[in-house]
């Protein structure tokens, strides 16, 4: 399904396909770039795209955006997405950036978002503690002001990538008396900063995607708080809308859809009782995913005249998740005994794997992608944003 | 891909709007449901008057020129409303076949008095061991010089009480489940031969089992070429579709905000129902079944009206992935009214009957699901 062009946005879509294809880097093609890769091949596109001025498409031209209208956003993402590229460093770029542009002072500006969009600086996010999952302005990370500095001391965890981090932005309380949402400020902290110390989470795919990150009596400088003390809650509500806008994922649904019918093809005969099970839920999916393109679209489309979109981003994000679990999951199915089997990590080519390629990340994608209805604001929280806002309830 | 009314557009709808509103309320439409007829001609000339009935004709043809965006608008607020009247079968198949497969003489024979309000139509494709397929025919169709001769049975034929004429697929060659060789023939409801069975259906409407014993059709009668029956009704049934999906949207649409308004009014333990978390997630998977199902419908009629290469397949897609959302959209719109969603004096009930129609009207979800997979 396509957006009905202009001449130029066509232009500019046989542009972005073309950089893709000539400029992806073979390297970044293994089974799961997600988990395979290390931190200097992961940042190669991101390098790339920086060097072209594509790196942040959503920053204004002023930060280093490259100045596109919503319809060449979009045109951009859904060719990235379909390409299956890996995209930049979503916690740097989509997260932190645009919070520091828009509440960050002018040094705060100029020392950050340049770092951030050349890939030099890798950012992690400090949201999630043990005892604050979807209840997020529960947090207990403790900061105290102390001269010029913040002294910090708690617990964060499911903290993505925080073993490359170079950075991480955090959600910390400075006034233990206010209200939950009251007391809560932003800041800035350097990974290597005496006191910091990252432990892996080792997830149920087996991969190590996740940690904790403990904190304890760090010194931060005062100049790294975002925006007013305590006013932390309204920069973080600011962030997570941006976390939820992309969340549709057509183009990597569509791909997925693709593999799962080819795997279904070779790996289930038509003789086979469970084939016609697995062809009607094909179809379902791909009309789940036909109706979800057709509402980015509308959507897209509504917003390109000045239509605000409203919670339309929980919307994707409920229906996208849930539809790529499904996916996953019956791409799981079809490999049928071979779903037994799970690579180890970290990854090598020295393990053996049995079956075909093709079913080599089924069952850690599986098993991967349930964390999708539970992070970003669970699937639960979304319903209850459209329930207010929308609703009114 | 979100579709920008244009003023005409506009204009249209808003029309239909108020005239419902003044003149077609769920009081109104219960009297009409009630009456002997069990439609009403009046309200059927003031559709006409209004250019509802001319709306999605050709300029060429005497219409307006709405084609299927016209259709889509009209349904959607029949939908709202739960108009009975027999647009769908009159306007939409009857009229949408004529325009597209008839020959001159026959498009100036009929068109003009369907766009008047002057005459009801009715589509008699199915037979009692058809299902959903259209060349499942057993009806035969014998030339004797110039006429046909018509015998067999159609079945569960909609608006067949209401109609002037019929248009009835017959075999002139082949055997049943041959793509080849169904006609359609354009049939006088009040042939000599021809007898009609009618009941009442889920959705407050009249239809009949046919009984044709040789019926004799002149043969300028017949509708299109000899044998392409299937192909034409196939290409209507696209079409149908994209107006029932449209039809469907209007009820959900009236179904979310009734349940709504309800969970905010309706008290239990002290409280209002909306203030229930598994009441919120259940009206949100309804808003959300909504919104998708607009994008669809939405998609389909832009495809179709642009002539798009995989519209059959769309439509069969829409049909499934609506069908379902609707039918989702309407059994939790009771569940949600409790006790006073089983009860016939509320409207719930009748928007969940009405869904229920649609979702067999050209085939049921599973069916279009089948198709869809297969065309994958």
């Amino acid at each position: 399904m396509e957006l009905n062009l202009s001449s130029e946005d066509a232009a500019f879509r046989d542009e972005v396909r073309a950089f893709i294809a000539e400029n992806y880097p073979q390297e970044m093609r293994v089974p799961n770039p997600e988990t395979d890769l290390t931190k200097e091949q992961s940042l190669l596109w991101h390098r790339i795209l920086y060097k072209k001025g594509w790196i942040a498409p959503l920053w204004p031209k002023e930060y280093g955006g490259p100045g596109w209208s919503v319809t060449q956003r979009f045109i951009f993402e859904q060719e990235t997405s379909r390409a299956g590229t890996l995209p930049p460093l979503a916690f740097s770029v989509t997260m932190v950036g645009p919070v520091i542009y828009t509440f960050g002072n002018d040094a705060q500006k100029k020392k950050f978002l340049p770092r951030i969009l050349s890939g030099e600086d890798w950012w992690c996010q400090g949201y999630s503690e043990p005892g604050s999952g979807s209840d997020l302005a529960s947090v207990r990370t403790k900061a105290v002001r102390d001269g010029d500095h913040y002294i910090v001391n708690g617990h964060k965890t499911w903290t993505t990538l925080a073993q490359h981090a170079d950075w991480i932005f955090c959600l910390v309380r400075t006034d233990p008396s206010a209200k939950p949402q009251a007391g809560i400020s932003f800041l800035l902290i350097d990974m290597k900063s005496p006191g910091v110390t990252v432990r892996p989470i080792i997830t149920i795919d087996g991969s190590h995607e996740v940690n904790d990150v403990f904190l304890e009596d760090v010194r931060v400088p005062v100049e790294n708080l975002i925006g007013e003390e305590n006013k932390g809650w309204t920069y973080a509500k600011f962030l997570l809308g941006n976390e939820r806008t992309s969340m549709a994922g057509i183009g990597r649904s569509t791909r997925y859809l693709g593999r799962l019918k080819q795997i279904v093809r070779t790996e289930v005969g038509e003789d086979d009782p469970a084939f016609g099970e697995f062809i009607r839920e094909i179809a379902r999916v791909e009309l789940d995913v036909l109706a979800l393109e057709a509402t980015e679209l509308r959507i897209v489309a509504q917003m390109s005249r000045g239509i605000d979109p409203g919670p339309a981003a929980s919307l994707f994000k409920i229906r996208g998740t849930e539809i790529f679990q499904r996916i996953t999951d019956l791409t799981h199915q079809a490999i049928g005994n071979y779903g037994l089997a799970i690579r180890e990590h970290p990854v090598s080519a020295n393990h053996f794997m049995p079956g075909p390629d093709y079913g080599h990340t089924a069952t850690e994608k599986y098993l991967n992608s349930r964390k999708l209805s539970i992070y970003g604001g669970s699937n639960e929280i979304q319903r209850n944003i459209i329930a207010k806002a929308v609703l009114g309830l | 891909m979100d579709i920008q009314l244009t003023e005409e557009q506009e204009l249209l709808r808003s029309s239909i709007q108020r005239f419902l509103r003044e003149q077609y309320d769920f009081d109104e439409r219960r009297k009409i449901v009630a009456t002997d007829e069990g439609w009403s001609r009046r309200h059927w000339k003031s559709f006409a008057e209004l250019g509802l009935c001319a709306a999605p004709f050709q300029e060429s043809s005497g219409g307006l020129g709405g084609g299927s965006l016209a259709t889509m608008i009209v349904m959607q607020e029949f939908g709202r409303n739960l108009v009975v009247e027999p647009y769908f079968e009159t306007v939409v198949l009857a009229g949408d076949l004529i325009e597209n497969i008839g020959s001159s003489e026959q498009r100036q024979a009929f068109l003009p008095k369907i766009m008047e309000g002057d005459a009801i139509w009715a589509l008699a494709w199915a037979e009692g061991r058809s299902r959903y397929d259209f060349d499942n025919v057993n009806t035969t169709a014998r030339r004797q010089g110039d006429r046909f001769v018509l015998s067999g049975s159609k079945a569960a034929v909609v608006g067949a009480p209401w109609a002037d004429k019929l248009i009835v697929s017959a075999r002139t060659s082949g055997q049943p489940r041959d793509r080849d060789g169904v006609s359609l023939f354009i049939v006088d409801r009040h042939a000599a031969n021809l007898h009609l069975q009618s009941f009442k259906t889920i959705d407050g409407r009249r239809a009949a089992e046919l009984t044709l014993m040789n019926v004799e059709v002149p043969a300028s009668q017949m509708l299109g070429n000899e044998g392409e029956g299937v192909a034409a009704l196939e290409a209507a049934r696209d079409r149908a579709i994209a107006a029932l999906c449209a039809e469907a949207v209007g009820a959900m649409t009236e179904l979310n905000s009734a349940t709504l308004e309800y969970s905010k009014t309706r008290k239990q333990f002290g409280v209002a129902l909306g203030t229930f978390q598994v009441l919120q997630h259940r009206m949100v998977d309804m808003f959300i079944a909504l919104e998708e199902s607009i994008s669809l419908t939405q998609h389909l009629n832009l495809s179709l009206a642009s002539k798009e290469p995989n519209g059959s397949k769309l439509a069969s897609g829409a049909k499934t992935k609506v069908g379902y959302a609707a039918r989702f959209v309407a059994e939790q719109a009771v569940q949600l009214h409790g006790g006073m969603g089983m009860s016939d004096e509320l409207n719930v009930g009748h928007y969940f009957k009405r869904i229920s129609s649609i979702n067999i009207q050209f085939g049921d979800p599973a069916y279009h699901l089948m198709r869809y997979a297969q065309q994958s």
